[in-house]
């Protein structure tokens, strides 16, 4: 590893859909790289894993993930429990929060040249949604206002292996993460299994449309990391 | 008894009326008239107003007074508002047969946003879920009419509304007057597309309302109709 890196070329901040139109022409000289999967598949890990490692070669980095922002606070987790909010509701409320992150926190970070590592991005909010039955069409082109990611990997497990993982590290399972809010099953392994299945479904769908990498991520911490730092590598210093 | 249709497949039997114009215009004086009359004559009525919902004020109230809005999130969370008050109350009356009358609709999004900048085509599909109103009565004022409606008096002006994000003028008044400038811009836009049933916004009040009353009564059902044609004669 020599001790001097070039620092990333500047381009065009680019968009999915319409995107912002008051930002569009902004360069940016950071780059957006996405860690996307559920709970459980190693995705902290892996980006702090990766964080060190790239500020070891000197970048800046910078991480975001779907926590609520400023804007909306932890006043919809109550009205969750005391009113139910409608599908499309929710999801527009997790698009306002989104946007904020995005236009606050993350453009900006890519505009001072920051390698900015997202711990999830839109595709959980939008998988979310559509196995709760919100039209994917419409979702997609809701998103369609957010920055498209120079790499998105979405780490893959097994559910009966993501399962036991959830189950050490919690001691238990998330409400809504083993889609207990569906009725899918009076058992909760068995509703589990079936809502991280619906969820890998439109994460697989997404693959295309929005490029994302999967990675198997049923393999040992060490094994995940060689196979993303050496794919991060080749993205930033090779161009591939 | 008859089989159960599939619930789906049942036609929407509510009647949709949305009133549109800048503040000022006397929309909603217009519709509370409206509400009224419909009332008197045991039509089901239910009205509804932009940016009110109150789930959605209370998880925004905090969040709101810190952060500042972009144009994105302004437009987000005025769709998180319609969202809720569309899923929890528009959708499921109009299902049951009433009248919903709406003090701004989609189109106030389509006008406002845009004019702050976001793509025209992004908002419309946000709210692309949303359905077509029966009738859309847009009040057309001058733009001087109108803003002298509201500033009689000296009124406090909040940032948002009086477009002051938009660095048009450092005066809040001045800024307000080209704000609503713009927004009547972009409903002239639109109004031949949406089909807006132009309403003449400075003629007197009771005319304006006799006018509207005319075209809702051909959206009333039959029984409702003739009483209240006779009582628009008799007027």
């Amino acid at each position: 590893m020599s001790l001097y890196r070039k620092a990333l070329g500047a381009r065009p901040l680019t968009f999915y859909g319409d995107g912002i139109q008051y930002l569009k022409g902004r360069e940016i000289k950071g780059r957006l790289i996405v860690i996307e999967g559920p709970d459980g598949s190693g995705r902290s890990t892996q980006v702090d894993l990766i964080t060190a490692k790239l500020e070891s070669e000197g970048h800046a980095v910078t991480t975001t993930g779907l926590k609520r922002s400023e804007l909306i606070g932890a006043g919809i987790l109550q009205a969750k429990q005391r009113l139910p909010l409608g599908k499309k509701t929710l999801t527009l409320f997790y698009a306002a929060d989104f946007a904020d992150q995005l236009e606050h926190k993350i453009i900006p970070a890519l505009e001072a040249g920051y390698i900015v590592l997202a711990d999830r991005y839109i595709y959980t909010l939008i998988a979310r949604s559509t196995v709760r039955g919100t039209s994917r069409k419409w979702s997609n082109e809701l998103f369609g206002f957010t920055v498209k990611p120079d790499l998105v990997f979405y780490l893959d497990v097994d559910p009966a292996e993501l399962f036991h993982r959830v189950f050490q590290k919690y001691a238990g399972l998330d409400y809504y993460e083993s889609g207990a809010d569906l009725g899918l099953s009076d058992d909760l392994y068995d509703s589990f299994v079936i809502y991280q299945r619906m969820m890998a479904r439109e994460f697989k769908r997404m693959e295309k449309g929005y490029g994302l990498v999967p990675i198997d991520a049923n393999r040992t911490i060490a094994e995940v990391n060689a196979d993303l730092q050496g794919r991060i590598e080749r993205y930033l210093h090779e161009g591939k | 008894m008859s089989r159960r249709a599939p619930l789906s497949k049942e036609r929407q039997r509510g009647r949709l009326i949305v009133v549109e114009g800048i503040d000022g215009s006397g929309k909603s004086t217009q519709l509370h008239l409206l509400d009224q009359w419909l009332r008197h004559l045991g039509v089901r009525v239910f009205s509804t107003e932009w940016n009110s919902s109150d789930v959605v004020k209370e998880i925004t109230s905090k969040g709101k007074k810190k952060a500042l809005l972009t144009p994105t999130t302004f437009s987000l969370l005025h769709a998180t508002d319609f969202a809720d008050r569309y899923e929890r109350n528009i959708a499921p009356l109009l299902r049951a047969g009433y009248f919903v009358l709406a003090d701004r609709y989609i189109y106030t999004a389509f006008a406002r946003d845009v004019v702050r900048g976001c793509s025209p085509r992004w908002v419309r599909r946000v709210y692309g879920f949303a359905a077509k109103p029966d009738a859309a009565f847009y009040f057309h004022v001058p733009v001087e009419v109108a803003v002298k409606r509201i500033l009689t008096g000296r009124p406090k002006l909040k940032y948002y509304e009086a477009g002051m994000d938009l660095n048009l003028a450092n005066d809040e008044y001045e800024s307000y007057r080209i704000f609503q400038g713009r927004i009547i811009e972009e409903y002239k836009r639109m109004a031949a597309t949406e089909g807006f049933r132009i309403m003449d916004g400075t003629l007197d009040i009771e005319h304006q309302q006799s006018l509207m009353r005319k075209q809702v009564l051909e959206m009333l059902p039959p029984s409702v109709a003739v009483l209240a044609s006779k009582e628009l004669v008799a007027q």
